[in-house]
């Protein structure tokens, strides 16, 4: 992969970079070691980047609307091109006003009562995908629970919930890598009919003619105030939506594998006691949370005595907030059945992640069959666990070994 | 035990309806309608307490009815 050269990191206070590999490794201990001797660090990189570490700071910027723009919420070198308060892709780049009101229409396709239909599907979904696993399991016992199992989770729902077929989903992938993980450090020219705005305007077009009932169909549908929505506005939602519904989910998927391939009591636990289940899938979001947001400072503000200017990035590390031991009794500890549990995974204030409902739905069916089929595992080998790099960490490679595969297709018999 | 909601600081995480459905509803938009005015009876204390400790932006409240002297 070509990239500008990177400088490595000397000094996590003043130099930060949260694209670094190390960053990616070993995430929650520079957010400690930030959180006690330096909450807001500043580095250079990026044109100016923030990075608070405390709840407090964390939260007290995403209710702040007024010193803090969503026009750009990926950090990169380039300036977000389209101005506040619509963005490129509404609602998630949208300032108030108009935020309420974008997101206003894709509120009830998310709801709680919505979702609900999908979870059949989705159930049947991961248990096709878990005898395919045990089918195809090597002697060796070993799977990649990344790649074969947790990431083609939520792009057959999302593809389902859009309208496109799901063998799309590996070009799903490709954009997701080049957009989000390798958010400004990638120059490689792109051929224009790989991009994902050709994809988006090829399927827009195909429903110009013919309404569909998918979301896609929706938005072209859609008004506000009797004005049919902007071509940008439809094309940057359905981007949205297939490039913050993929990757985030995988990444909570995985990491929950990850963190209970380590503790196979845990595991026992969850098959004994199902109720938990509901207690753990919000611990694993509290500290294995995948999305770190940003914002563009719009106003000269003060956050934890440092000067903030306009137009300086702002780095929002949720899962940070969610290891702050101000706010939460033994952070770093996974406490399956913690009872206080306020997580910021899906983000605090008016952009609370709109597909939160569906997520807990996939990550929750996701653990639910896998631990039926598979209650007992353990890493295959914990250094070639890869964790992405960028705004979205979880496991991209994970290498696990299943432990008597046997037990396993018997069980799936006896169902 | 009184309960109280604040739909204005409600963003629809979504978690009290989940943990206590006794008292929580959610609407066609996914924020929450709470069940029940005032008093929470007695069997679903802990459910309540549950919601309030787990509202992640703090808009469900809970105050004794006689708080001690
Ligand atoms: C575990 C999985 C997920 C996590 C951790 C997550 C996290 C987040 C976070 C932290 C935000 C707040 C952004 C901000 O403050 O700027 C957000 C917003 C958003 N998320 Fe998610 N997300 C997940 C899954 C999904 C799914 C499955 C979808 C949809 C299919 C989705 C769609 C969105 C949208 C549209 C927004 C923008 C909402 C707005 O700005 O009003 N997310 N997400
Ligand atoms: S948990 Fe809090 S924010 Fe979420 S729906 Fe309930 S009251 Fe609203």
């Amino acid at each position: 992969m070509s990239g500008p050269e990177r400088c490595p990191v000397t000094d996590w206070q003043t130099d930060f970079d949260h694209t670094a590999p190390e960053y990616a490794a070993d995430a929650p201990a520079i957010w400690q070691e930030l959180r006690e001797t330096c909450p807001v660090a500043h580095s250079d990189r990026f044109g100016g980047t923030w990075l608070p570490t405390r709840h407090e700071d964390i939260s007290a910027i995403a209710h702040d609307t007024e010193h803090f723009t969503s026009r750009g919420v990926i950090v990169s070198v380039l300036e977000p091109q389209v101005p506040a308060p619509v963005g490129y892709a509404p609602p998630i780049s949208s300032d108030p006003p108009f935020h309420q009101i974008a997101r206003g229409l894709l509120l009830p396709a998310f709801a709680p009562k919505a979702i609900r239909p999908l979870e059949a599907p989705t159930r049947a979904f991961c248990s096709q995908l878990i005898d395919q696993i045990l089918v195809d399991l090597p002697t060796s016992g070993v799977v990649d629970v990344a790649e074969q199992y947790a990431q083609h989770i939520p792009v057959r729902v999302i593809a389902h919930m859009l309208g496109v077929p799901a063998e799309d989903g590996d070009r799903f992938r490709d954009f997701i890598h080049r957009i989000l993980e390798m958010a400004g450090q990638n120059d490689e020219p792109v051929a224009a009919e790989d991009t994902m705005l050709h994809y988006i305007s090829a399927q827009i077009e195909k429903r110009r003619g013919e309404p569909t009932d998918d979301l896609i169909g929706f938005l072209l549908q859609a008004e506000i105030d009797g004005v049919p929505l902007t071509d940008d506005h439809v094309g940057g939602t359905i981007a949205l939506i297939l490039l913050a519904g993929i990757d985030t989910t995988w990444s909570a998927i995985g990491a929950s594998i990850w963190y209970l391939a380590q503790h196979p009591e845990e595991c026992a636990r969850l098959v004994a006691q199902p109720e938990l289940m509901p207690f753990a899938v919000e611990e694993m979001l509290r500290a294995f949370a995948p999305v770190t947001m940003a914002r563009k400072v719009s106003q000269d503000v003060e956050l934890g005595g440092k000067q903030l200017h306009e137009g300086d990035w702002v780095l929002l590390p949720f899962p940070s907030a969610n290891r702050d031991p101000e706010f939460f009794e033994n952070p770093n500890e996974v406490i399956l059945d913690r009872e206080k549990n306020r997580h910021a995974a899906f983000g605090l204030g008016i952009h609370r992640c709109l597909g939160s409902n569906l997520a807990r739905m996939e990550l929750t069916v996701a653990l639910e069959e896998w631990l039926a089929r598979v209650p007992e595992f353990e890493l295959a080998d914990p250094e070639a666990v890869l964790w992405s790099t960028g705004q979205v960490r979880g496991p991209r490679k994970l290498p696990i070994r299943i432990l008597d595969p046997g037990t396993s297709a018997t069980t799936k018999g006896a169902r | 035990m009184k309960i109280s909601f604040n739909r204005d600081a409600c963003q629809g995480h979504n978690r009290c309806y989940l943990l206590a459905p006794e008292l929580f509803d959610v609407d066609d938009e996914g924020y929450a309608v709470l069940l029940v005015t005032g008093d929470v009876p007695e069997q679903l204390h802990a459910k309540a307490q549950l919601a309030v400790d787990n509202c992640p932006e703090y808009a469900i409240t809970l105050t004794e009815e006689n708080p001690p002297a």
